[in-house]
């Protein structure tokens, strides 16, 4: 088991607006992203975020060398509980994720 | 062909001024910018006020209304003053104004705004013309009251509406990002995938390049495609760059809604063209059956007290976690006590800075770091209460010990007053879209002269 990021080019999170956060994997290589695509577990992936697997979006793109993981917001942007106003971080939690 | 110039990702996030040159000696039909996004959060809209300095905004605004004048085309800002409402307009208005009366050119200015009245808000709810989007927050009629302001984002049906008036300046209330890229090309009957595709790229200005930071994009839109080209020395649009700007804050990287139907990218096909330019063909515009515009409404959250203190003592950083519940806890308790409040009236939080602060109870590596930063956040109804339980929670963060029979440990603060109010706080309250009978329904739209 290693960690994500240490498989991949780059990690990054976002808001999709202040309902939605996205995490964006570029793997950099066709060969990162055929290994990443097998070893990433949606449910793992879940987990790691405090949401439920029905609620993620996942998308494979082999254009491209990416994952892209979509989430409803746990906490709406901004509000009292929210701790990231960007969503930046949320990329860590995945580049640390054992895989 | 339309060419659109694109100075910036958003204004106050400064462009290069010789790309822009470039730009305007290659002839555009007009020159588009983004001024703003929910991006920062929803103090911006809750108050009707920029993100951006006002000297920032009015400097890069000047260069571009100068840059308008060069290449005398139509310049249109989106989203103005960073959450498109009224005031956030007005405030655009007074600086393009001002700029126009310094530079001496008289200008003809559509202001076009998407600010909604509550209570029209409100009876469109009853009447069910207001519908939920997926992970939409519950609401009633009292949220859309409640709301300090609401704006619904103009599409480029809007935006043609502007254009149609001939003005020189067109300074829009809340938009989507690519609307005022996209109204032209559409306009002008175009392929209205490629209208919207391109759209979607160059809104951030160069960040589909390498050199993201040089801001200036032109986009040139034709029958069958569109073409992008960073104008900057050092910017390369490559297709990889270009297709991996469809994941950037967006939740489905190959379906973009706006008003009046989606786009649809999964067929795309980017060509370099040379190193510097990407073409790109295949996107697929598909209408709606009705129109609809997307809600953005943020509604007063109470005001906010916070403290800051710092641990370094090894044996409080070790046990933060159960020294910030037991504070809270207790100063909670107190509060109740000493001003009759029950506990839903007010809300204390201790978050562990260097801890676990980013993530809470889902940070899997808490460890323990060399010093921790303790922020205390007290959310009250009124300014005062949050002040005055603010004080409560002062000693506590100051001195209070992890056990009864230990010596009174001090920690550090880094401000005197300790407490520092931050005044009324927002939440997002809207995650909605509104349906039109007619898309200037929810909009209006006046012309200027200068």
């Amino acid at each position: 088991m290693k960690p994500l990021g240490s498989l991949v080019q780059k990690l990054r999170s976002k808001n999709a607006g202040p309902f939605w956060l996205t995490i964006d994997i570029f793997c950099g290589s066709p060969e990162a992203y055929e290994t990443v695509v097998e070893l990433l577990d949606t449910a793992a992936v879940a987990t790691a975020l405090g949401a439920k697997s029905q609620d993620l979006k996942r998308f494979d793109i082999p254009s491209l060398n990416v994952i892209k993981i979509s989430l409803p917001r746990p906490t709406i942007q901004g509000a009292a509980d929210d701790r990231d106003m960007h969503g930046a971080s949320w990329a860590a939690l995945l580049a640390e994720l054992p895989v | 062909m339309v060419r659109v110039l694109i100075p910036s990702g958003a204004l106050g996030l400064n462009y290069d001024k010789v790309a822009l040159q470039r730009g305007i000696d290659a002839k555009p039909d007009i020159i588009a910018i983004d001024g703003g996004s929910t991006d920062s959060g929803p103090s911006y809209l809750g108050r009707g006020v920029s993100k951006y300095a006002r000297s920032s905004t009015k400097l890069e605004w000047a260069g571009l209304m100068a840059a308008r004048a060069q290449a005398d085309c139509p310049l249109v800002i989106g989203t103005s003053g960073t959450c498109g409402s009224d005031s956030a307009v007005d405030w655009m208005l007074d600086i393009t104004r001002e700029i126009a009366h310094e530079q001496g050119i008289p200008i003809k200015i559509a202001v076009l705004r998407s600010q909604q009245d509550n209570a029209t808000m409100v009876e469109a709810y009853g009447a069910g013309q207001i519908t939920p989007l997926a992970g939409a927050p519950e609401i009633t009629g009292e949220t859309l009251s409640s709301c300090s302001n609401i704006v619904a984002l103009a599409g480029a049906e809007q935006i043609a509406e502007a254009l149609a008036t001939d003005a020189d300046v067109i300074i829009a209330g809340r938009t989507t990002d690519t609307a005022i890229i996209a109204a032209l090309p559409l306009i002008e009957g175009l392929h209205a995938g490629a209208a919207w595709h391109g759209a979607k790229i160059g809104e951030c200005g160069a960040l589909c390049a390498t050199n993201p930071q040089s801001g200036v994009v032109m986009m040139e839109f034709d029958a069958e495609g569109f073409t992008v080209t960073p104008l900057a020395d050092g910017a390369h649009a490559t297709p990889h760059t270009v297709s991996a700007h469809m994941l950037y804050e967006n939740s489905d990287p190959f379906i973009l809604y706006e008003p009046g139907g989606h786009l649809d990218v999964t067929a795309a096909q980017y060509e370099a063209l040379d190193d510097t330019s990407v073409r790109v063909t295949g996107s697929k515009w598909v209408p709606s059956d009705r129109y609809t515009v997307k809600l953005e409404g943020a509604r007063p959250a109470g005001f906010q007290t916070v403290l800051m203190a710092l641990l370094r003592d090894a044996r409080y950083v070790e046990n933060a976690g159960t020294w910030a519940a037991d504070i809270a806890e207790k100063c909670s308790a107190k509060a109740c006590d000493r001003l009759g409040l029950a506990p839903e009236d007010f809300r204390i939080e201790l978050r562990l800075i260097g801890h676990s602060a980013s993530f809470g109870a889902l940070e899997p590596r808490p460890g323990t770091p060399t010093e921790i930063g303790v922020i205390g956040i007290v959310t009250a109804a009124t300014d005062a209460l949050s002040q005055e339980i603010g004080k409560l929670l002062n000693p506590y963060l100051l001195h209070h010990p992890l056990t009864s029979q230990e010596e009174q440990p001090t920690f550090a603060f880094l401000f005197s007053p300790a407490e520092m109010p931050r005044g009324q706080v927002y939440e997002f309250a809207l995650n909605h879209v509104l349906t039109l009978e007619d898309p200037m329904q929810a909009f209006s739209l006046e012309v200027i002269e200068t």
